[in-house]
């Protein structure tokens, strides 16, 4: 296990090192000069001459790169425009709240998901697995901000049972899990549907497998069979999709965010890009890529963990 | 004493195209402590036997009719719940494909304690019976071999390991669904010799499927021989092997390759395919491929005895 965890490492480091190859590339070939955009066009030449060696835009692009580079990996976004404050202390401020949001559609659309999918696939063929069916795809058919528009109408302006914006008191744990609740419904409602579906298919496959009539052969508990013999397998593909999964989490997050007036970091970079703040833009970016990489480096951990044979193939 | 009687075992599947019959009228019997061999090629209906007394039948087949009396209950009438509860401590099954019958995911020892929750035992009485379980089919440091998944095992170990979790239920009947026939020809034998001797030990019945003869005649005393769903011939393996009656039987004992007398390139065959089980023929089913066809042979064939025990399903059969 030690060798697979080093090596998952090793691995996130090197995509977390691309992907800041990549975004550097993007700022530079974007066209105009960040001096000037900065500074406004009422700024002098000598101004933005200036500015121009603060921020190393004099040097020599690979050094520009290995600069962003050793900065980035220190934690140095370089300061926003707006009032000079660090990069990423903005973003750190933010992030919780999208990590919170993000873990709340999670747990709640695995909570869901997995059941529902194991319950059609051991019922295959009944109404309950049409029923699971027909809901997962109309579930994921649904754009999250559609979820996100009719939770806040149905749930907190007609019915008002549950608060419409913002993220509850900061203070107040419990005020805090109040306002989650129906930006992680929209957040996770597709993922309910996704969840059932692939784990049902994977279901289906596992318990044709011979082990599994072995298993029965042995006399074992249907409900052990279903859960620890062929759930663990069937489990496997579903935590890989996850993990990737987060991404699109991760943009649905910015539609949460919006429509429910919360902090976060999908908010941040919505109002950075509105406001033209591209060093806050660079920077928020670049931590949902590592926040991106570090949940698929647990994903892979997790089935590490899951898998003796993944495990021992490293 | 007989452990497993079976009477004209009848099971049908429904498939799109019409009702499939897959077994017709078998009967044999197996006795205690003895082992019997089913023989036939694929698709004669052997693995559908099985998942019959075992009650795993798919979802689209059922028993369509005969019993199968299994000390003194008939399989077919039980309820899931107590099919399962038979299922390991009463009747326990090796399958073929040692590869895919251990869970890849679960160590060998949890899977060797968990078959054994019936037993009252403590958790390390039943770490202890697997691993002197595992060190009776020789498996090399068998408490290491505990915490190991089946990956980390060769193919031979794992069918050892597979016969030791069977064995250890000490059931009344082991079904031995072609355990050697993926493993090479050194390992088979040893395979066989292992089984003969713990079936000794234990005292247990064994019903040995297999399609490879020189298995069935090394291992089994009684034979039963079957050819699309039914029950062609069954004796002793002498009285089978040495003076079989039946056309199909004679057939498939000229096709196995170690009775050739001379070196040839080409073995024999059977001429023909097995017929479309979902419109089975009036008469004798084989009779579309068998060299002594009669015009009687599209009447059903009688059960003839031959001798004591020795019984062929044929009109040619001359006492």
């Amino acid at each position: 296990m030690l060798h697979y965890t080093l090596s998952r490492l090793g691995l996130a480091v090197l995509i977390v090192s691309v992907a800041m190859l990549i975004l550097f590339s993007m700022i530079y070939l974007i066209p105009g000069d960040p001096a000037a955009v900065a500074l406004g066009p009422r700024a002098t030449a000598a101004m933005r001459e200036a500015l121009r060696i603060k921020m190393g835009l004099d040097q020599p692009v690979w050094v520009q790169f290995w600069n962003f580079f050793i900065n980035a990996w220190q934690g140095d976004l370089g300061n926003e425009v707006l009032s000079d404050r660090p990069v990423s202390r903005v973003v750190l401020e933010q992030l919780p709240y999208t990590l919170a949001l993000i873990a709340g559609g999670m747990v709640w659309s695995v909570a869901l998901g997995i059941p529902l999918g194991c319950w059609a696939a051991v019922k295959r063929g009944s109404l309950a697995d049409r029923l699971v069916g027909v809901l997962s795809v109309a579930v994921i058919a649904v754009p999250s901000f559609v979820v996100a528009i009719y939770a806040l109408l149905i749930f907190a302006v007609s019915l008002r049972w549950l608060p419409a914006i913002g993220a509850g008191e900061p203070d107040d744990l419990g005020d805090q899990l109040v306002h989650l609740i129906l930006p992680s419904i929209a957040v996770g409602l597709g993922w309910v549907g996704y969840i059932a579906r692939m784990v049902r298919a994977s279901m289906l496959e596992v318990l044709e497998a011979q082990h599994i009539r072995t298993a029965r052969a042995f006399g074992l508990p249907d409900n052990q069979i279903t859960y620890q013999y062929a759930l663990t397998i069937a489990i496997l593909p579903t935590i890989t999709l996850l993990g990737v999964g987060i991404g699109q989490m991760l943009s649905s997050a910015v539609f949460a965010e919006i429509v429910f007036a919360r902090p976060g970091v999908g908010k941040l970079v919505y109002d950075a890009i509105l406001t033209r703040n591209y060093p806050l833009v660079t920077g928020a970016v670049l931590v949902t890529t590592v926040l991106f990489v570090l949940i698929n480096l647990v994903a892979d951990l997790i089935v590490g963990a899951l898998d003796p044979r993944v495990r021992s193939s490293f | 004493m007989t452990v497993l009687s079976i009477q004209n075992l009848n099971v049908t599947f429904s498939t799109e195209g019409g009702d499939l019959h897959a077994l017709k009228d078998v009967s044999f019997e197996v006795p205690e402590r003895r082992i019997v061999g089913i023989v036939g090629e694929s698709g004669c209906g052997k693995s559908t036997l099985i998942n019959a007394i075992l009650g795993l039948l798919a979802d689209n087949g059922r028993v369509s009719g005969g019993e199968m009396m299994f000390q003194g209950r008939d399989l077919s009438r039980l309820s899931p719940r107590e099919m399962t509860a038979l299922r390991g401590p009463q009747i326990a099954t090796v399958f073929q494909d040692p590869m895919g019958a251990l869970n890849p995911v679960i160590s060998v020892g949890r899977q060797m304690t968990n078959i054994q929750y019936r037993s009252g035992l403590s958790k390390a009485e039943k770490a202890e019976r697997a691993v002197a379980m595992l060190r009776r089919v020789r498996i090399p440091d068998p408490e290491a071999a505990l915490a190991r998944f089946p990956h980390q095992f060769s193919g031979g170990m794992k069918q050892r390991i597979a016969i030791a979790m069977a064995l250890m239920m000490e059931p009344a009947l082991l079904i031995a669904d072609e355990p050697t026939t993926a493993l090479d020809a050194t390992l088979e034998v040893a395979t066989i010799e292992l089984l003969q001797e713990l079936q000794a030990q234990i005292g247990c019945s064994v019903l040995f499927i297999s399609h490879h003869l020189g298995v069935i005649a090394e291992l089994c005393e009684d034979v039963v021989v079957m050819y699309a769903g039914e029950v062609v011939e069954r004796g002793t393996t002498r009285q089978v092997f040495n003076s079989s009656r039946h056309p199909y039987t004679e057939r498939l004992l000229d096709c196995d390759p170690a009775r050739q007398s001379s070196r040839t390139r080409h073995l024999p065959t059977i001429p023909g395919e097995i017929p479309d089980l979902r419109a089975r023929p009036p008469g004798c089913i084989f009779a579309p491929r068998c060299h002594r066809r009669a015009p009687v042979c599209d009447t059903p064939p009688p059960e003839e005895t031959v001798q004591s025990g020795h019984v062929a399903r044929c009109h040619m059969v001359t006492p």
